[in-house]
């Protein structure tokens, strides 16, 4: 039974870091950080090539992860399978002990690095739910014909971006992703806690029952913030810890410290994480180190939390 | 209706290659509306054919270049004429019809054929239906969630959007915000809380055939 189900239906503090298969076939670096995250959380997401960026496919790592004794969450996004397709990377995923997965939309491939390539799109996060609910209740495939041995059980979680305007719109996509099979949802990073909180009481007075994951993005420096603010959808990192990341880069360049904004990232997506357990904000934390993967064992240990 | 782009010339002429002869059929309706296929256009090619040396054995321009009767009767005329091509300046569907007439000549297109839209304001056309066989406009307040949000959502809209603007073109309108705008303001909400059935892909088996005249 999937791990993460394991933890979040028993009331424990879920946690989950993410990883992202290299651009290449050389898997080593993302195993030595599956070493390091071993028994730290309950699963690793592993991205579908994420911002529609080239990857070897997620598959293939959730499998070397798996083996190596870690959890692996498959993401997959509608944007490069139809539904064939999709259920097919399912079933060989089940075939390998996998049984967690996430369903997403997936960013569109002009923002990406291979932009001619066509987008599919067959069905998005919610109808990549469905089609899977529907298939172990049906034990049938996505054109109704009976799979052989049943229909593996997969434990389904979707992605929310909290700070959404009109909110209204994304709340209503959220329920249909829960009535359609999400168990689980992690949120996009969250950096202040009066936006999530306002988010979180949107989503009950919805009356939508799910485990939600805070997603956490540790930051590295001031341009990292400044540039996600700019760029990546959902993001607004406040000012004064842009200010303080500056400060720490200033201080740095003083003393000839090296590596203290990315400290002062540690410490502060620590203190994020510890805040929403005290206060019970919700069900747990999901970590995206994006690439610096090997600070999360420092963050969790820094928050207090061991699973 | 159909909106039309014009084809850089030398493509034109690349495909006209060392023909001599060169017969060139208009379309009176989208692509005049277009700029890509009246009057004003074929005469335009013309002239720019003799310029290169060719001669223009006939010109005509169909009422509707994808009304197969019409054309038939334009097109007689100028394949009598035996050019060695003919050039037809409408969408894709009106340079098919017009080769089905042509006999063994080759028909070439000037355009290219872009979308199904509206003209916004004189000179500026907007894309706005895909042709998706099932509308679903009815639930989306006249909004076409297929051709107007960039990923063909119909469950709602994906995280992406930044001030309202689509994450794949920031010069576009998030659709599904629009189609929240819209069904607020028709007071219809309730529309978007109801789940869909995805939409199935399997009555895009083509090339389909519409008849009036019963089981074809
Ligand atoms: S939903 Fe959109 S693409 Fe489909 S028929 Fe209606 S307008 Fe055209
Ligand atoms: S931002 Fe809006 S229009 Fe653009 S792909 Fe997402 S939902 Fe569609």
């Amino acid at each position: 039974m999937s791990i993460l189900k394991d933890a979040l239906e028993s009331g424990k503090f879920g946690v989950t870091a993410e990883m992202a298969p290299p651009k290449g076939y050389d898997f080593s670096e993302q195993m030595e950080a599956a070493e390091l995250l071993a028994g730290k959380v309950h699963a690793v997401n592993v991205t579908d090539m994420q911002s529609a960026s080239l990857k070897a496919s997620g598959l293939g790592l959730c499998i070397k992860l798996k083996q190596a004794g870690v959890e692996p969450i498959i993401q997959i996004t509608g944007r490069d399978r139809n539904r064939m397709a999709i259920m097919g990377d399912i079933l060989s995923a089940a075939s390998f002990g996998i049984d967690t997965m996430l369903a997403l939309t997936g960013d569109h491939p002009v923002v990406g690095d291979c932009k001619e390539s066509k987008p599919v799109y067959d069905l998005d996060s919610v109808g990549i739910l469905k089609m899977l609910s529907k298939m172990e209740e049906t034990n049938c495939d996505c054109g109704g014909n009976e799979i052989a041995g049943g229909a593996p059980k997969f434990y389904k979680g979707a992605a929310v971006t909290p700070l959404y305007e009109p909110l209204f719109l994304q709340v209503n996509k959220l329920r249909q992703k829960v009535e359609n099979g999400a168990m689980y949802v992690q949120t996009q990073g969250i950096f202040d806690l009066d936006t999530f909180k306002r988010f979180l009481e949107f989503v009950d007075k919805a009356g939508i029952k799910t485990h939600i994951m805070a997603g956490i993005i540790p930051l590295k420096s001031a341009g990292m913030a400044k540039y996600m603010n700019d760029n990546v959808p959902g993001i607004a990192v406040p000012q004064d810890m842009i200010d303080r990341l500056a400060a720490a880069a200033e201080e740095g360049k003083a003393t000839g410290v090296k590596g203290l904004p990315g400290k002062l990232g540690i410490e502060m997506a620590a203190e994020m994480i510890a805040k929403i357990k005290d206060e019970k904000l919700c069900d747990g934390v999901h970590i995206m180190a994006i690439g610096a993967e090997k600070n999360v064992p420092v963050i969790l240990d820094k928050a207090g939390i061991a699973i | 209706m159909i909106i039309t782009q014009k084809k850089p010339i030398e493509e034109v002429m690349a495909m006209v290659g060392d023909a001599k002869t060169v017969a060139i059929l208009g379309c009176g309706s989208c692509a005049t509306a277009c700029q890509t296929g009246g009057e004003a256009q074929v005469g335009e090619l013309k002239a720019t054919l003799e310029a290169a040396g060719k001669t223009v054995v006939g010109t005509a321009v169909a009422d509707y270049c994808c009304m197969a009767l019409g054309v038939k009767g334009k097109m007689r005329p100028m394949v009598a004429a035996n050019p060695d091509c003919i050039i037809c300046m409408s969408c894709g569907d009106g340079v098919q019809c017009a080769a089905k007439n042509a006999g063994a000549i080759p028909v070439y297109p000037s355009n290219n054929t872009m979308f199904l839209g509206e003209a916004v304001r004189f000179g500026v056309w907007e894309e706005a239906c895909h042709f998706c066989g099932e509308c679903v406009l009815g639930q989306t307040g006249a909004i076409c969630p297929i051709s107007q949000c960039a990923k063909s959502l119909v469950n709602g809209p994906c995280g992406g959007q930044k001030n309202g603007k689509c994450e794949v073109n920031p010069e576009n309108d998030c659709a599904w915000i629009k189609i929240y705008e819209r069904l607020s303001a028709t007071n219809q909400l309730d529309k978007l809380t109801k789940t869909r059935e995805d939409k199935g892909y399997e009555s895009v088996a083509y090339p389909r055939t519409i008849t009036l005249r019963g089981k074809k």
